[in-house]
């Protein structure tokens, strides 16, 4: 295991559902509470409706911008089949954010399911109701940020 | 202020800080983003039809006293590679900053070729960044090295180096030299390379070359870090960030300036340790580099050449672990997508039989089930050669069968020149090409080409149209259709010609689905 603390998160899905969006949204949060923070993925082929997934990390210094095997202490998955491909990274005490996390909850929108699942892992790091709101509104169109600031708040709720 | 930027990002971000002229090179994962970006920033940046185009814009431009660069994926490298060896040759007045993004793991490639041999083949410095804050200090210093020294400068970076993104702090530079106007000073002697020019201009590279390597030994884009006595490595690029994590106590030599090497700081560092090894991602480079210097040096195990490296491999290197690797549990691989036109192309000639010279693209997938409807794809515009050799040796019922099929941002590449091969030496049984034209490099994430009538910032400007060039070249048998409109009718027309002993130009045109609003959009604003 890795001596740095550092915080280890693997967004995952399938091409189009807004993995990197996220991952995007995460990267932000941290950086603008002043953690180094790295953010990998990869583009192209992989976004052909294809498995796709982005690793971040943060802490006081990252040093590989990819989260080793084993030591993600979060996988976000916006799709329930993606969490079994992704499993090898997470680290024993890892926690799986799914769909399924969201229980009962219903979103008005199927599409913010990204953005409601980081509702659910904020719950689990230290950041503000506040960053977390305003990375959102950094990342998405206008016409978008309505719909994914509720789903955000539906995911945190739960 | 810090913010996160891609490397790709960063690369751009320096360049338009430093006053880099013009941008140029050809679209191609990992590389794609950077002349997105600089445009987006306000520099001028343009997609030459292919590397080898660009290359050559971009040394004009250094030859006219301003600073340019060129980007492209790995295998770009391959089509520039021609004016690249003789460039070498000739003094650049403004810096020429050729940006090479290699793709080990080959996450969106066809090979995964290790370009930092093209340094040393063609005898260009080379500078190696490992996170988004070196890609944009050692893009500033790259420019320093070109016009000290007048030659052009390799710029390598990876997928994990060009798509991870990072903290950046950007400086604040005097409005620079780049910006100004190019003046021409006339120096044939050094520019035009015939032979007698280029012998004396060949001793003079190499007498750079040497003073660049003493030069590199103290040179500031190397870094030490202090550790251990008992372990020393040697490494560079992304590679040196698993390093970090992987072995935190190890002392480590980077090096940022990886051609030509720094003879003595490798052999002094590896002399200091008890046990120095190298870890590089891709071809044994450095290792062997080293070796050269008289560094004792170990090499990382011969399994670990292939695909990218990362923390928990190069802990396997260091323990040298020989034991074979856990397989990556298998995602769902990409596919056409739904509604895509290339779908109904590769249906067709899947119920013809037809043996398939494929080529590069999004198209490339046709190979996949359900269709498995390509027979070999190979690089950019291999569509014409591989299927022409195959129509002139394979007995003439199978040769019939012989389809080439490629888009049209790769015919812009280099469909030209191969179609010309069609005409000049026409196999005895004909030649079927289709042309997949759905406007856009769709690929590398929709990006203009000379048939799309629109620039990089995607404003109009003069279009190339596919069917004109090959009627203008000699072909009578020329159809441009919607296959999508009338599958049926497409297929017939595929399997007549192939019955034909012609030669039969069909241009399939369906724009790509995703670009299609895009697309509207940029011609809309065309339009206000």
């Amino acid at each position: 295991m890795s001596e740095y603390k550092i915080t280890n998160i693997v967004v995952a899905g399938l091409g189009g559902q807004g993995v990197l969006t996220a991952s995007d949204i995460v990267a932000e949060v941290a950086a603008t509470a002043g953690l180094d923070v790295k953010k990998s993925e990869l583009h192209g082929m992989s976004q052909r409706g294809g498995s796709v997934s982005s690793d971040i990390r943060f802490g006081t210094e990252v040093f590989s911008p990819m989260v080793p095997e084993g030591e993600a202490q979060f996988l976000v998955a916006t799709s329930v089949d993606q969490v079994s491909v992704n499993t090898s990274v997470l680290s024993p005490s890892g926690v799986v954010i799914d769909p399924t996390s969201l229980k009962d909850a219903k979103l008005r929108n199927p599409k913010s399911i990204n953005i409601a699942l980081l509702g659910v892992l904020s719950r689990h790091l230290d950041f503000s109701e506040e960053a977390w709101l305003a990375a959102i509104r950094n990342n998405l169109s206008e016409s978008l940020q309505e719909a994914n600031v509720a789903a955000f708040l539906l995911g945190r709720s739960v | 202020m810090k913010v996160l930027l891609s490397g790709d990002e960063a690369v751009a971000a320096a360049a338009f800080d430093v006053g880099v002229t013009l941008g140029t090179g050809y679209p191609g994962t990992p590389s794609t983003e950077i002349l997105e970006y600089f445009e987006q920033l306000g520099g001028r940046a343009q997609w030459a039809p292919n590397e080898k185009v660009a290359l050559e814009v971009g040394v004009g431009v250094a030859y006219a006293g301003c600073r340019a660069i060129v980007t492209m994926k790995h295998v770009g490298l391959n089509v520039a590679a021609d004016p690249l060896f003789t460039a070498a040759y000739t003094p650049v007045d403004g810096a020429l900053i050729v940006i090479s993004a290699d793709d080990p793991g080959m996450a969106s490639s066809q090979n995964e070729q290790d370009n930092r041999r093209y340094a040393v083949a063609a005898g260009i410095p080379m500078v190696e960044p490992s996170n988004s804050q070196e890609a944009y200090d050692f893009l500033l210093q790259a420019v320093e090295i070109s016009e000290r020294w007048r030659i052009p400068v390799l710029y390598r970076m990876t997928t994990r180096v060009c798509h991870a993104k990072t903290l950046v702090q950007r400086v604040k530079l005097p409005v620079t030299a780049g910006q100004r106007l190019g003046k021409y000073e006339k120096n044939a002697f050094e520019r035009s390379m015939i032979p007698a020019h280029a012998r004396p201009a060949h001793r003079r590279l190499r007498d750079k070359l040497k003073q660049i390597a003493a030069w590199n030994e103290s040179c500031s884009l190397n870094k030490l870090v202090p550790g251990s006595s008992e372990l020393g490595i040697i490494t560079s690029g992304v590679s040196y960030q698993h390093v970090r994590e992987a072995a935190p106590e190890a002392s480590i030599l980077k090096l940022g300036l990886t051609y030509p090497l720094p003879v003595e700081l490798l052999r002094s560092f590896a002399a200091g340790v008890k046990r120095c090894i190298v870890v590089e991602e891709g071809d044994p480079y450095l290792v062997e580099g080293a070796r050269t210097a008289g560094a004792v040096v170990e090499g990382k195990l011969e399994q670990y050449r292939f695909g990218e490296l990362n923390v928990n491999r190069v802990r396997r290197i260091l323990a040298r672990d020989a034991t074979p690797e856990p397989a990556p549990a298998p995602g769902k691989p990409p596919a056409l997508c739904p509604g895509c036109g290339h779908r109904t192309a590769f249906t067709a000639l899947r119920n013809l039989k037809a043996i398939v010279a494929g080529d590069i693209g999004c198209y490339a997938l046709g190979v996949l089930p359900p269709f498995e409807a390509i027979d070999a794809s190979l690089c950019m515009g291999a569509a014409f050669g591989v299927g022409l050799g195959l129509r002139h040796s394979l007995p003439p019922e199978q040769a019939r069968r012989v389809v080439a099929v490629l888009g049209d941002s790769t015919f812009m590449h280099s469909g030209l020149t191969g179609l010309a091969e069609m005409i000049y030496n026409p196999p005895s049984t004909g030649f079927v090409v289709v042309i997949l034209d759905n406007g856009i490099t769709a690929m590398t994430g929709f990006q203009e080409h000379p048939g799309t009538g629109r620039c990089l910032d995607h404003t109009k400007t003069n279009r190339i149209v596919i069917e004109d060039v090959v009627r203008a070249m000699g072909v009578k048998n020329v159809y441009v259709l919607d296959h999508t409109a009338d599958p049926e009718r497409f297929e017939a027309l595929v399997g007549e010609s192939m019955e034909k002993s012609e030669l039969t130009v069909i241009v399939a045109r369906r724009t790509c689905l995703l670009a299609t609003r895009l697309i509207n959009k940029w011609e809309k604003c065309e339009l206000q």
